[in-house]
């Protein structure tokens, strides 16, 4: 039988090596997968790495990509620090696009003000997005009700909702019959920097992760949720509102993939669509985890996690190869990880029967 | 208008049985006290499977057996890491279903647009010709009726044995079981493993009976469905074939509805179950009605003789 054994000491350099060692696993698990397709691996590999960092068009998508996926992430730093474990970032990302919407379309479509413009569709992603981690958020808190199960079942519901919206009411009537929306008017696209396709919305990356930083390491605040996180009854003893912190780090957690979705839908969407989003919400929780819930490195992990997405994303496009390769590579780079961090605090031992290891 | 009924009943029956395999099979990991919620990828990994040797070979019984064995190897994969390495089981019940999703949709590629042989209907006789009932319920394939049978056993598995018996406390009081001299990590094993292969169950059940294709991500989401639906279910195999076929039975309303000319749109019609399972997990929360049901208290929990892990 496997039985694990705490090491002596853990070592934060270990930590790193792990992290990149477990990525250059997933490549080389994808690797074997991809011979056996009839692909050569080192030529798919050299595409998907050049394509999104040394390509000025792959690097352009690569940034744009990271907005919703980065700041979803970073909002779930959190939630997942108090454990409590929102797996609705798509769901909030999704209505932070609708909110974005609402707003472009239909509430201030003729205001000229670009500055305005922008702001105010942002702050109805940041509502909507928040509104949406607002209702597990309370269920929580209050009712102790299963955060998982409500947050997953939430995303199918924005999903259906987005669909109902973009199949029906909201469909473009010049659309062709497209499943979308008309396109926001021109005082709600995000510029892009110069001449290259990457839209400003960027900039709100290194803020918000500030702000996460700010929130969870500097505040009194971040102080309150470590606690929490560490041992809940231990922070009902000295006074902090356990209920409370958690809605308000559900909140802050639907807020950021709100303004993400906001982001995405003025910068790179710029109409509500069918099946926008690849899954962003979800490969957020894996950039979360890859960054260990450390702000920087969620904002680094973020982007060079999106270039891994759309490099694969290019290898469909170049040797035909399915898109759920995307999800293979994120499940055994997420497994790998999993394993990576127990390996860095325990070593695994064999015990033979008749051998008390509790001794 | 009865004839309606009694369609809408049957169809909910067919749909309603691959959430009730994969519903039963996370019943149990659950019991155990192991949570896994990458049921998604488990199905599909049970679907392509079962598709692939049927195709390969024409034999429905080993298509059946390997789509089993293949749900069991995700299901000791999750054990791995949830038992023995004691990692988060969220994220990786969600790396399982990615995992699925991808293997399965890599795996499949070459599989799409063809036919294979499948279950067909097998009606009962005599029983098939009860009014209402007949049709309903007994006028399926194989794979229906041992449904049946499997929710039968475990209700009595899991509330009138003694391995039973064994099961929950494992899943509730882990510590007074390793105390009695149960060996919780086995039980956990075991469970996550029989819990995977049911769950695999119920996706080949949609490419070896409900279609007899592959189609990627055919599961249409009913893996994530079945975890709801085990807490919906308050863990009871009774109330999981109740639950399976409510919802089963959604699906195939919201098709007679299209069909009959309704203004409902069908994709507010879908989030039904969705927005009901919201509700009910708020029900079942409350810490009062856990403990009336007997919910696996140590749900979710790593078991460390020496120490708290998460």
């Amino acid at each position: 039988m496997l039985r694990l054994e705490r090491r002596s000491s853990t070592n934060p350099g270990l930590q790193v090596v792990i992290s990149i060692l477990t990525v250059i696993m997933a490549l080389v698990v994808v690797g074997i997968l991809l011979f056996f397709f009839g692909v050569n691996p080192f030529q798919a590999y050299k595409e998907m790495f050049l394509w999104p960092f040394g390509n000025i068009y792959g690097f352009s998508d690569t940034l744009s990509k990271s907005v919703p996926i980065t700041l979803a992430a970073l909002g779930l730093i959190f939630p997942f620090q108090m454990r409590v474990w929102n797996i609705g970032a798509e769901g909030q990302f999704l209505m932070g696009a609708f909110g974005a919407s609402l707003a472009a379309l239909y509430l201030f479509p003729n205001l000229e003000n670009r500055f305005l413009m922008i702001l105010l569709v942002s702050v109805f992603g940041v509502i909507f997005g928040s509104f949406w981690a607002a209702i597990p958020g309370l269920m929580k808190a209050y009712l102790r009700a299963d955060e998982i199960v409500s947050t997953i079942m939430l995303n199918y519901v924005a999903l259906l909702w987005i669909d109902y919206l973009v199949y029906g009411p909201w469909k473009d009537p010049q659309g062709y019959n497209f499943p979308m929306t008309k396109f926001f008017p021109d005082a709600a696209w995000l510029p892009n920097f110069g001449q290259t396709q990457v839209h400003t919305g960027v900039l709100a990356l290194p803020v918000a992760a500030f702000f996460v930083y700010y929130l969870t390491r500097v505040s009194p605040w971040g102080l309150k949720i470590k606690v929490i996180g560490d041992n809940e009854k231990t922070a009902w003893y000295t006074g902090i509102n356990v209920n409370r912190e958690l809605f308000v780090a559900m909140l802050l957690s639907g807020a950021l993939a709100g303004l993400g979705g906001a982001l995405h839908m003025m910068g790179a969407q710029h109409r509500l669509q069918h099946g926008f989003s690849a899954g962003y919400g979800y490969t957020a929780i894996i950039v979360a985890w890859l960054g260990k819930l450390n702000p920087w490195a969620v904002l680094i992990v973020g982007v060079l996690f999106t270039g891994l997405l759309v490099g694969n994303e290019q290898l469909q496009i170049f040797f035909g190869i399915p898109i759920s390769l995307i999800f293979l590579f994120q499940g055994v780079v997420l497994l790998g990880l999993l394993a990576g961090e127990i390996i860095g605090r325990y070593r695994l031992v064999i015990v033979r029967k008749g051998v008390n290891a509790d001794a | 208008m009865l004839d309606g009924i009694v369609s809408v009943a049957t169809a909910a029956v067919r749909s309603g049985t691959p959430l009730l395999y994969a519903t039963l099979g996370e019943l149990l990991t659950e019991r155990s006290g192991v949570l896994n919620i990458g049921l998604e990828g488990i199905m599909l990994m049970g679907a392509i499977t079962g598709f692939a040797v049927v195709y390969a070979t024409g034999n429905l019984l080993l298509a059946v057996i390997m789509a089993l064995l293949m749900g069991a190897l995700f299901g000791a994969l999750h054990a791995f890491f949830s038992v023995t390495l004691r990692v988060n089981q969220v994220v990786t019940g969600l790396a399982i279903a990615m995992l699925g999703k991808g293997l399965s949709g890599f795996w499949g590629k070459s599989y799409i647009g063809v036919v294979a042989s499948r279950f067909e209907k097998l009606p009962i006789p005599l029983l098939k010709d009860i009014p209402i009932l007949g049709p309903v319920f007994f006028n399926h394939d194989v794979l229906v009726y041992a449904s049946y049978f499997l929710v039968i056993f475990l209700w009595f598995f899991i509330y009138k044995t003694s391995p039973g018996l064994t099961l929950r406390a494992v899943g509730e009081t882990p510590e007074a079981a390793d105390a009695k001299g149960i060996n919780v990590f086995a039980h956990r094993y075991f469970y996550t493993i029989v819990g995977g292969a049911l769950t695999a169950m119920g996706g080949a059940y949609l490419s070896l009976a409900y279609a007899s294709m592959w189609i990627e991500n055919m599961t249409a989401e009913r893996g994530w469905i079945a975890v709801a639906l085990v807490v919906l279910s308050t863990w009871d195999p009774l109330k999981a074939i109740l639950f399976s076929y409510l919802f089963g039975g959604i699906d195939a309303l919201q098709f007679y509805l299209q069909v009959s000319g309704t203004t409902v749109s069908a994709h507010i019609l879908k989030m039904m179950p969705y927005l009901a399972t919201v509700i009910a997990v708020v029900f079942t929360s409350r810490e009062r009605i856990r403990k009336l049901i007997n919910a696996p208290t140590a749900l979710g929990i790593p078991f460390s003789r020496e120490e708290e892990v998460t």
